[in-house]
């Protein structure tokens, strides 16, 4: 057959039932994506004879003899499609896996298609952007600036990868061709519990191209944690690279390693498991109660507070004497609250390639955001020397805390480890469902007491959190929900109790918020009850009760911190979206839409209270400039780009003069991971002070270099200027370079000591009585950024978290059946927001001084999700009089209480008909 | 996705449903086939390659061949006389799909997917049609449009029986009609999907419900309702077990949005006293 890809012709032959997409990917085109492989996220859109197609759903052979348009052959002689430039300049995107379906989808719409966005786009998935940022594209509207050298902090320069980005050559993890590559496929467990009796392999290794079948005797019997923390401590050892029991549907039971993707999963299919069915838990409260089934016994009880009543930790305060706060209160709030499992959804599957180099060093190319504690996981489990390993990234398509885990590489390096071949495992969207960590379900109860002039007396709290089948983060995130949603209200009575459990379910993890989204959903919610029971408003409520600069952050106990604030920036988060919702007036949509406001506030660390450190080599390259060497992953949290701004701020040069090394152990120095905001707190300091230190270096060696006082020399772009004279930077690296300098400079930084964000988040929604249907009218959300290092990224991080969050109360549904079996595991039916779903965000940066991150900037990419969803749940029942504890407000969820509960419109609620 | 375990596509002629065997699968589009693992499936029967017409407009209303794709039904502009022929776009903006994937799926591949949200079920079964259905010998029949699908994935096919086409009456596309449509999400995959009917001859009125229920429920009434009586009709065309359980609604959402939304299109189609001149 002959095919006609970009003007270039290929006679190749796909196979029978091979879609385009692989095939396209075959032939080199690495820029069509591949995000759920099933036609619904359009990350794969290419176009045939001119019109645009889902190339995972576009059988290959069907594009024999037609002319088939990649992302890369979008540009032509050399010059950006429009489009292109439209998302470059916008930038209309974050980690960018989307990007090329979006602007070949964009690229060939007509006039009333762009006219309809939200129809035109509702077939291109975007994770990261909320997209806002992808509409302004399209419209081309610029939002990226040039700045001046020595003055890119508090411009929205362009990220570095931009050009990359938009034309399909950043390189993810899977965009690369390797010769003589096995591929592993995986088998799942069924089951819930089970004891693996026996793994018949030999049929599946009698399939052609079929190499190895690794079953729990094939592995190295260590137990670990797939979480990943620098601490390795904080969480518990209860996993094995393939066990002989089963603890969840899912759990990945035996590998087969095979010439190909197919080869591997015919033998995948012929693998025999025999199960002896066990009896499981899948309820929190029945796993704590006596004579539950014990998920973990045996060796892995010693990690476990409790494991007979399945408590992997359990955490207890109490601060004052909640019950005489109680006796003290006039008013007295109590009830539960659930927040249910919801998906990261990022858009880049998990995936390892591993290899052995020519020196036999273990080279792993994964989706992570952590190479450094991927490494050290890797060297622990096959007894590794630190120099016979390699960790690295290259572009991450999205993480979200989903890759804040080990999933793939264990494998892929056992196997390549064991065969000395190249090995890759990529997961299906399947199995990011039913394979990963979505977030931790919790149950919150919260009882709040409070004087008739609204100041709070006691404040009870306890939350039941459930782990699933292995305590990955299952500690930690406890930990988060019982800190800084409780410690924002100043109150002298505070009791906590806190459960983390383990059930028969899939295993929770990390997931923007970190145990703090599902409190602040909690505590903000029964504050807003509290305020409607005392008759006020509850914003007033919030302002005579939040933490005061002076006032200690007092959570579970009282005791020496190293988190501190100065500022009132809270105080002008609760002003500004007050403000903004008092101004909103849009009208409710029709008949039987009732219409009301909401918010809710939330504070977050700028750092993780476990180890998290950092360390940046800044180096002057012998043509004079500079190279930034940072572990820090990119995957469209923009930290990048910020540690570009800070570099070339205290370098005093442009940001095109400065080049980022990132996320590779054997080209970066250790860094903890791109996690809890700590990719500009933590690797931002390290960045700065590796750059200010670098910048006294050359300044003294320049001094030196021209015989002037080192007063007198200042960094100048491409030069030092030295008292009237002008040496440029190349010619001081080479007059180091004779005499054997190298002109560089190394800092760690750490997440201590940490500052506070703050934000308030506001909604104005109308509620169909009838169908349940919530639509958002406005949405506004203020945040306590601290210096703001680029403007536009920052808008783009709270959009993107504002929309993430909407979904996760108005979209997603994550359904289990009764063994634990998810009844969705797709983006067809696990419904993230879609272009028409997302609504837009006026976002507020309040002024604030008070961090101690770089330059005094916080992070703020994961805060922004927590207020999302109380803010939406108080609109909800400010609109209709009904009040929803338990998420997700789908309308199949909520309409059968609006029926028969909700309040009738207001007249003045009613549209205008005249 | 790729699909491993096809080990070829055959092109086939006029009697497209010889030789079948167990592992065939009959090839439209391709857009739900490719979306979904199959491991079952050995021979795809590609049916684009026998040139069937899309459209074709004649006295007695409109032939739609069963590989016309969405794309073709959305652009297609209606003679005006026919009052109801908006509702073919209509229907195909129900769509779950993009119009990217409107660009290769196919109608006929929609109603043989029997999914209960397939809006060409809907619109066919709205506006009377029948379909004709070839048997693999050769031999053919019409059938009802409300006959053909019979549950969640489920049809009257019989193995290597292929649908061929469409036949809408110019009398059902000459009527006034009313749509209700209701997702979980803005622009998602129907939960409800109603389409009611009103023959401005005889006053006859047609509601058409499907997405909330396994099959589709046509029902006829031949002078209006009240509100009563139409509600009294649909809890008795429509058990509880019919309405649809997945996870784009709930039975007991859909039985409510049913009721609701019938109801909105009975005093839609009569508010005006129903009989045009």
């Amino acid at each position: 057959m002959t095919y006609h890809v970009n003007g270039r012709t290929f006679s190749a032959e796909p196979a029978p039932g091979q879609c385009l997409r692989t095939f396209l990917r075959e032939l080199g085109h690495f820029g069509v994506k591949k995000g759920c492989d099933s036609g619904d996220c359009g990350a794969c859109t290419v176009w045939l004879d001119g019109l645009p197609v889902h190339s995972c759903i576009t059988p290959a052979f069907r594009a024999d003899g037609r002319a088939v348009t990649t992302i890369e052959g979008l540009a032509a002689d050399g010059r950006l499609h429009p489009m292109q430039r439209n998302f470059r300049d916008a930038p209309g995107f974050q980690c960018g896996f989307c990007t090329a379906g979006m602007v070949m989808t964009a690229a060939c719409l007509d006039q009333s298609q762009l006219a309809d966005l939200p129809r035109a786009l509702k077939g291109n998935l975007c994770r990261c952007t909320g997209y806002r940022a992808i509409e302004d594209a399209v419209q081309g509207l610029v939002a990226t600036e040039a700045a001046p050298p020595g003055n890119a902090v508090g411009a929205s320069v362009a990220p570095p990868a931009a050009d990359d980005v938009v034309t399909g050559r950043a390189e993810y993890t899977m965009d690369t061709a390797v010769e003589g590559l096995l591929h592993l496929k995986l088998v799942r467990s069924p089951h819930p519990h089970a004891r693996i009796v026996a793994i018949e392999t030999e049929a599946a290794l009698a399939v052609p191209g079929v190499r190895r079948v690794y079953t729990w005797k094939d592995v190295p019997r260590k137990r670990f944690t797939t979480a990943i923390h620098t601490d390795h401590l904080v969480d518990p050892d209860d996993t094995f690279i393939l066990d002989d029991v089963a603890r969840f549907v899912g759990q990945r039971v035996a590998a087969v390693l095979a010439d190909s993707v197919a080869a591997a999963e015919a033998g995948c299919a012929a693998v025999t498991v025999t199960y002896e069915a066990l009896p499981a838990v899948f309820d929190p409260e029945e796993a704590m109660s006596p004579g539950a089934p014990q998920v973990h016994a045996g060796d892995s009880e010693r990690f476990i507070r409790d494991p007979e009543r399945n408590i992997l930790l359990n955490l207890h305060g109490h601060v004052g004497d909640v019950d005489a706060g109680f006796a003290e209160a006039d008013v007295i709030h109590e009830a539960t609250y659930t927040i249910p499992r919801v998906q990261h959804a990022h858009l880049e599957t998990h995936g390892s390639i591993t290899w052995l180099d020519a020196d036999g060093k273990l080279n792993v190319r994964t989706s992570s955001q952590s190479p450094s504690i991927a490494k050290v996981k890797l060297a622990h489990l096959f007894d590794l020397r630190p120099d016979e390993l390699r960790v690295f990234c290259r572009r991450v398509g999205g993480g979200f805390g989903g890759k804040q885990e080990v999933f793939t590489e264990d494998i892929c390096a056992l196997a390549t480890l064991d065969t000395g071949r190249p090995v890759s495992l990529e997961f299906t969207r399947e199995e990011e469902f039913i394979g990963t960590s979505p977030r931790h379900p919790m149950k919150i109860s919260v009882k709040l007491g409070a004087r008739a002039d609204g100041r709070l007396t006691a404040f009870q709290f306890r939350n039941v959190s459930n782990t699933g089948a292995y305590g990955n983060h299952g500690g930690e995130t406890l930990f988060a929900s019982m800190g800084s949603a409780i410690a924002i209200y100043r109150c002298p009575n505070k009791k906590l109790d806190g459960y983390s459990v383990y059930t028969h379910t899939l295993p929770s993890g990390a997931l923007r918020g970190y145990g703090m989204t599902q409190p602040a959903f909690a505590v903000e919610c029964a504050i807003d009850e509290l305020a409607r029971a005392l008759g006020q408003d509850p914003m007033e409520l919030r302002r005579k009760n939040i933490v005061r600069p002076g006032d200690p952050l007092v959570s579970v106990e009282a005791g020496p911190s190293d988190v501190s604030f100065s500022g009132n920036g809270l105080d002008l988060c609760i002003d500004a979206v007050d403000r903004a919702l008092r101004e909103a007036c849009e009208p409710p949509p029709g008949e039987d839409w009732l219409v009301g406001t909401g918010t809710a506030i939330s504070m977050h660390d700028t750092a993780p209270p476990t180890e998290h450190i950092s360390e940046a080599w800044v180096t002057l390259q012998a043509d004079g400039t500079y190279e930034v060497a940072i572990g820090t992953v990119e995957f469209g949290e923009g930290t990048t780009t910020a540690h570009l701004q800070i570099a070339a701020d205290q370098l005093r040069t442009a940001t095109s003069r400065v080049r980022i090394v990132q996320s590779d152990t054997d080209r970066n120095g250790f860094d903890t991971g791109a996690f809890a905001s700590a990719g500009l707190f933590v690797a931002g300091n390290a960045v700065l002070a590796a750059s200010r230190a670098l910048q006294a270096r050359i300044l003294s060696f320049a001094a030196e270099h021209t015989g002037v006082d080192v007063g007198s020399c200042v960094l100048d772009d491409d030069a030092v200027r030295c008292a009237g004279a002008r040496v440029l930077l190349s010619e001081l690296a080479e007059a180091a370079r004779t005499r054997g300098i190298l002109l560089a400079e190394a800092r760690k930084a750490y997440g201590s000591p940490r500052s506070v964000a703050f934000n308030a988040q506001g909604f104005r929604v109308a509620v169909h009585r009838m169908t349940g249907e919530i639509r958002v009218l406005h949405s506004v959300q203020a945040t306590d950024a601290g210096v703001v290092i680029n403007p536009e990224q920052v808008r783009g991080q709270v959009e993107g978290g504002v929309v993430q969050g909407l979904g996760f109360v108005l979209t997603e549904s994550f359904q289990l059946d009764d063994e634990g079996r998810m009844r969705n595991p797709n983006l067809r039916n696990y419904r993230i927001p879609t272009y028409a779903d997302a609504p837009r965000t006026d976002v507020i940066c309040v002024p604030s001084t008070d961090s101690v991150g770089p330059m005094g900037s916080k992070g703020i990419a994961e805060c922004c999700i927590n207020p999302v969803a109380p803010a939406l749940a108080n609109a909800v029942a400010d609109a209709t009089g009904v009040r929803f504890r338990h998420l997700p407000l789908t309308p199949d969820r909520i309409y059968r209480r609006l029926v028969s509960e909700a309040v009738r419109p207001r007249p003045a609620e009613l549209p205008d008909t005249a | 996705m790729d699909l491993h375990t096809i080990t070829e596509v055959i092109p086939r002629g006029d009697a497209p449903g010889q030789r079948w065997r167990a592992g065939d699968a009959w090839l439209a589009g391709g857009t739900w086939l490719f979306s979904t693992p199959q491991p079952d499936l050995r021979r795809l029967v590609d049916l684009t390659t026998l040139g069937w017409e899309s459209l074709v407009v004649g006295d007695a209303g409109v032939e739609i061949g069963a590989t016309c794709t969405i794309r073709e039904l959305h652009g297609f502009t209606p003679p005006a006389e026919w009052t109801a022929g908006p509702l073919l776009a209509v229907s195909c903006e129900a769509f779950l799909a993009s119009f990217k994937v409107w660009n290769a799926a196919t109608v006929g591949g929609n109603i043989c997917m029997s999914l209960p949200a397939g809006p060409m079920i809907s619109m066919s079964v709205a506006l009377e049609a029948t379909y004709t259905l070839w048997a693999p010998d050769g031999s053919e029949r019409v059938v009802d449009a409300a006959d053909f699908v019979t549950g969640d994935q489920e049809n009257i096919l019989g193995a290597g029986e292929v649908l061929r086409r469409l036949d809408v009456p110019a009398a059902a596309l000459q009527k006034r009609y009313a749509v209700r449509r209701m997702s979980l999400t803005r622009l998602g995959r129907s939960t409800a999907f109603l389409i009611g009917t009103r023959c401005p001859r005889t006053g006859e009125l047609v509601l058409t419900v499907t997405a909330a229920t396994t099959r589709p429920v046509r029902l006829r009434f031949a002078t209006p309702p009240d509100a009563m009586d139409l509600r009294r009709r649909l809890h008795e065309a429509i058990p509880d077990d019919l309405y649809f359980d997945d996870p784009n609604g709930t039975p007991e959402h859909r039985r409510h949005l049913t009721a609701y939304f019938a109801e909105q299109i009975r005093v839609e189609l009569t508010s005006d006293g129903g009989v045009a001149a």
